[in-house]
């Protein structure tokens, strides 16, 4: 397998993970120092003071899927699921080490009888570490973040 | 306003759905009601419509619905802050559809070019001879024909308060000062945090749709009994990880310092206090609040003591209100600059809009701060808003039970109770929310007997 398809691989998995709630295996694919990014405008810089729909490090994140496990997860009470349509990543190496790909997606999320739909690209930033690639960055540059959403409550 | 086809013909039916310690549950759940409020209520009251730092430029503008009515905030040429309706005054096509933009010195409809200036009066109709001798004729040499007063509605009444700008639709209701009165202290204190006593909305907004009455939001906002149960799952996470490897002592990260509060017990919020005005107004955080034990940003307190000397600086900054409501459409927190704002659209349908500010002459840290809280807790991704709505959603079904028409507001009722008159009380007291609903009742009924007469 190629070092390419090696990383497409690896970016299909990680939504696999995601739609069969194994978030404690997602969480093993994150580096300690990632960043999970939703900007609220269109080409917002990382420097920019802007508010973000996610800018979360792992301790949020780790909150995120502990919560889920919570009793009191009043808003999960009954759960979402979720399902993510992936078209094939663009791929570009950065040496050895390091990975960028680029995925357009639909994003599916259903609670009870309600179900929404959503859709974007996704920007992963990817290192080796050990042998194993691992997250360092994913950006969600969602397409409709202007419009009133509803809950988005599980991982894009 | 045109009176409404409702079930609501008179005083007495809107005086019957509200009790001293306890409202019908038709004020969440019935369209009719809804109607009536935006009859009635939304218009006869001052409404929080925006911040006139977002137009700061001739031209510049900003849209949203009031009561279903489409409106136009915008600088004209003289630096003035004008609203007008975003309304054709001819086919009656709204001029501009963004939520914000510049405009050029005109505002120009879409459909047949006719033209308004920035005051909203009509200044060009393309083949304007067609329109001799109608209300529209503009060629009139002593336009006796034309009627001035064409043009785009302006709304009469626009009050600005350290920027934010205020709108009472109709001519029903009471005067701006007299609605508000010493509950304007808390924006006061959010304004008074800049060195320079200046405010800019900047940041974007969140717009989180909710599929409940605007009502158990803004009751949300001085429920002080809810946060440990609701948001147990979302805050006691945060509590539960941290304190796993660190103790009291350990500086705690800004995401800690923001969350934890949430899960305090019964008595911090109780003793927090709650304070009361007329017309429905109301603060928690009296005494402290989940805000106050925020750690300090370097230079910021010897800003304040340049800007405003010790004593006033200290007053400033021991001021920690948790949630100030100015009912019914806007709901502050002076601590950390953050607004929210109910646009209701339904009985079963709030756009809940969140708003961040700069402290103007403050350090970049105070902005992001405020921004993360928003994040944190306000964004559509929030698990701290996701459990909110689910317990107003919850409501929104529960109450379609026939089991007990009542909903209960009888927490720390008390027979004396003067509810009229501003006053402090514990914090768990659900008096906010009695206060609420007298005003709802005096200002509906007030504006259907304006109407009547």
């Amino acid at each position: 397998m190629s070092e390419i398809e090696r990383v497409q691989s690896f970016v299909y998995y990680e939504a696999q993970l995601l739609d069969e709630k194994k978030f404690d295996e997602w969480l093993a694919l994150l580096t300690d120092d990632v960043l999970y990014w939703m900007p609220l405008k269109r080409d917002q810089a990382e420097e920019d003071i802007y508010n973000s729909l996610l800018y979360e490090d792992k301790l949020l994140l780790q909150v995120r899927i502990e919560r889920l496990k919570s009793p009191r997860v009043f808003s999960q009470l009954p759960p979402s699921h979720c399902q993510h349509v992936l078209q094939h990543p663009e791929v570009i190496c950065q040496g050895d080490k390091e990975y960028q790909s680029r995925t357009p997606f639909i994003y599916l999320e259903s609670h009870m009888d309600t179900q929404i739909t959503l859709g974007g690209v996704v920007h992963h930033e990817l290192v080796n570490v050990d042998g194993e690639l691992r997250i360092r960055r994913k950006r969600i540059e969602l397409l409709n973040r202007e419009s009133a959403l509803p809950s988005i409550q599980l991982f894009l | 306003m045109t009176a409404s086809t409702t079930r609501f013909a008179n005083p007495a039916d809107v005086t019957a759905l509200v009790r001293d310690d306890e409202v019908h549950k038709d004020v969440y759940i019935d369209a009719d009601v809804f109607q009536l409020e935006m009859d009635h209520l939304w218009p006869s009251t001052w409404i929080f419509l925006g911040h006139d730092s977002q137009i700061p430029m001739p031209g510049d503008f900003m849209t949203a619905d009031i009561a279903a009515e489409p409106l136009i905030m915008l600088r004209d040429k003289d630096g003035c802050v004008v609203v007008v309706k975003n309304r054709c005054a001819h086919k009656g096509a709204k001029l501009v559809s963004a939520l914000s933009g510049k405009l050029s010195s005109n505002l120009r409809c879409p459909y047949h070019g006719w033209t308004f200036r920035l005051d909203g009066s009509l200044r060009s109709i393309p083949e304007p001879k067609g329109y001799a001798g109608s209300k529209y004729d503009l060629l009139a040499s002593d336009r006796t024909t034309a009627d001035k007063s064409i043009g785009l509605s302006r709304v009469k009444n626009v009050e600005i308060y350290r920027g934010f700008v205020f709108v009472k639709l109709s001519d029903a209701g009471l005067g701006f000062h007299e609605f508000f009165g010493d509950s304007l202290s808390s924006i006061d204190n959010m304004a008074d945090r800049s060195p320079e006593g200046r405010l800019e909305v900047v940041g974007g907004t969140f717009r989180y749709m909710h599929n409940c009455n605007w009502k158990m939001f803004v009751e949300n906002l001085n429920d002080t009994m809810h946060p440990m149960v609701a948001h147990h799952s979302s805050a006691g996470t945060v509590k539960k990880l941290w304190y796993a490897d660190h103790d009291k002592t350990d500086v705690k990260p800004m995401v800690v310092e923001q969350f934890e509060p949430f899960v305090s017990n019964y008595k911090f919020f109780d003793d927090m206090g709650v304070k009361i005005f007329p017309n429905g107004h109301s603060y928690t955080g009296v005494n402290f609040s989940i805000h106050s034990a925020y750690s300090a940003i370097p230079g910021y307190h010897d800003s304040l003591v340049n800007a405003y000397g010790k004593e006033k600086a200290e007053n400033i900054l021991a001021t920690n209100r948790h949630n100030t409501v100015y009912y019914p459409s806007l709901t502050i927190k002076g601590a950390i600059q953050t607004l929210r704002i109910a646009r209701p659209i339904a009985h079963d349908k709030t756009l809940l809009e969140s708003w961040t500010l700069r402290l103007v002459g403050a350090s970049d840290e105070h902005l992001k701060r405020t921004l993360m809280y928003s994040r944190l807790i306000n964004a559509p991704t929030s698990v701290v808003g996701h459990d909110d709505l689910h317990c107003y959603r919850a409501i929104q079904e529960g109450l379609a039970s026939s089991d007990n028409e009542w909903v209960s507001l009888h927490r720390r009722y008390d027979e004396s109770e003067r509810i009229d008159i501003s006053g402090e009380y514990k914090g768990n007291s659900e008096v906010s929310m009695r206060g609420q609903f007298r005003a709802w009742r005096e200002r509906i009924v007030a504006s259907m007997q304006a109407q009547a007469s």
